[in-house]
């Protein structure tokens, strides 16, 4: 299939942008790395008018450190998120949810703004964003203003960002130290997330004394599983416990039913990846 | 229509395209480079594989004109004076194909995946081909040829053996 015809920018920085999806109205849309919207182009589920292109803004690609924060320009690829020391270093969890989206070819171009920006809720970078509290910084006409992650993701494919505003940086805490793992269940190599688990513990002297956990396809935006959180708070890193604390993990969700699981299939999956991811962290 | 400017397998192109043009079927249609097939159209098979920038990608899933100041390497690029790449190579010896159809978008993956990792174990292999469809579930003989165009590659393996990195302009 062809996409329907489209005018197409590539402005050079995030004030252009800025300024080309004010005039394009509602039928402008951005792309970034492109991997989620040329497929649903080509498919006539839209058809904007005006394609945006943000690939000529240099600015939007990098990770840097920036004090206690690990900051990531939205443009960043998977690719170059997989290679980069300080995601490594201090954020591992974001490196081990990239490596399982999709396939070689998408991971470089695919990048991290543009799979929260598009905000499905079987997308992979939602859960760790919202587990280890990243914030969004988005830009408007009038400047810049951060959202936390907690309320970023607003509906299925929606979030926070305003008319006339794009997502231009996303900043996450130092978990230096910390075990993470990214726990995925689905049927065939590339697919998506029928269930996901995305987990980080800090344990000290075989004791969880920290927990960040979040929930991919429970719902219709990534879910914070905050029972799971408290429960395994003060709690011995061992199975046993971490199984018990993962029973709650179908707290506050709304499992969707489809052709690939039905919710209470799905439920039965945040309880067991949840243990598994927590066990692997606290490893 | 917009104007794309590109290197495609070392040959420099400036064509008017409608901005809605897939650089796969830009590089099919406008260019002739049929060697660079469309299989699902779906971003799924990785039948339309080619490098953009040292890096390979689903050319069904770039628009051409994103592609714009770049350069492309297909399939029909691969091979230097006449003589075939060395994945090209171990596909022919280690019969890597049946119907064929998955094996230009899985060698130009292959040699992405040796230019990261020129010495991939069988798994690292598997994930690394993991965005490419063999309909004939051929994958068996796939995997050996692209453990064997590893070894063929490796500096001083043969005397005219070109790095995967040469070959896609610099890999990354």
């Amino acid at each position: 299939m062809i996409p329907a015809k489209f005018d197409y920018v590539k402005p050079a920085s995030v004030a252009d942008a800025v300024r080309a999806l004010r005039e394009g109205g509602d039928d402008a849309k951005i792309i970034a790395g492109g991997q989620s919207l040329l497929p649903v182009l080509r498919l006539r589920l839209a058809a904007p008018s005006l394609v945006i292109d943000l690939g000529g803004i240099p600015e939007l690609r990098g990770i840097r450190e920036d004090g206690d924060r690990i900051a990531i320009g939205a443009m960043t690829s998977y690719y170059d998120i997989l290679r980069d020391d300080l995601v490594t270093q201090h954020v591992a969890l974001l490196a081990q949810a990239t490596e399982t989206v999709a396939d070689n070819q998408v991971r470089h171009r695919g990048t991290l703004g543009g799979s929260l920006a598009h905000a499905d809720p079987a997308g992979d970078l939602g859960a760790p964003a919202l587990a280890l509290d990243a914030e969004m910084v988005i830009a408007g006409e009038t400047g810049t203003r951060t959202v936390p992650a907690a309320e970023f993701f607003v509906d299925y494919f929606t979030t926070a960002i305003g008319e006339g505003e794009i997502l231009t940086e996303i900043r996450f805490p130092k978990y230096t130290g910390w075990g993470s793992h990214y726990e995925k269940f689905n049927r065939t190599a590339q697919a998506w997330s029928m269930c996901a688990v995305a987990a980080a513990v800090r344990v000290e002297g075989g004791t969880i004394a920290e927990a960040r956990v979040g929930l991919t396809n429970m719902g219709t935006t990534p879910i914070r599983a905050a029972g799971v959180e408290q429960a395994l708070i003060g709690q011995p890193a061992s199975a046993e416990a971490i199984r018990t604390a993962a029973d709650r993990a179908t707290e506050g969700t709304a499992a969707p039913s489809d052709a690939d699981a039905a919710a209470d299939y799905r439920e039965h999956l945040a309880r067991v990846l949840t243990g598994r991811a927590v066990l692997a962290a606290a490893g | 229509m917009a104007q794309v400017r590109v290197t495609v397998d070392g040959v420099n192109y400036a064509d008017d395209v409608e901005p809605r043009t897939l650089l796969v079927h830009y590089l099919r249609e406008r260019l002739g480079k049929t060697g660079t097939l469309v299989g699902c159209d779906t971003s799924n098979c990785g039948a339309c594989t080619v490098h953009l920038n040292g890096q390979s990608v689903k050319s069904c899933s770039v628009l051409a004109v994103q592609a714009d100041g770049g350069e492309v390497l297909t399939i029909e690029g691969l091979a230097r004076d006449g003589k075939l790449h060395p994945v090209q190579e171990a596909f022919n010896e280690h019969h890597a194909l049946q119907c064929g159809y998955c094996t230009p978008g899985m060698i130009m993956q292959a040699v992405d995946l040796l230019g990261d990792n020129p010495d991939p174990d069988e798994r690292e292999v598997r994930e690394g081909i993991e965005g490419n469809l063999c309909r004939c579930t051929g994958y068996q003989n796939i995997v050996r040829a692209v453990q064997s165009a590893a070894q063929k590659m490796k500096p001083g393996a043969t005397a005219d053996a070109q790095t995967p990195a040469s070959v896609a302009g610099g890999g990354n």
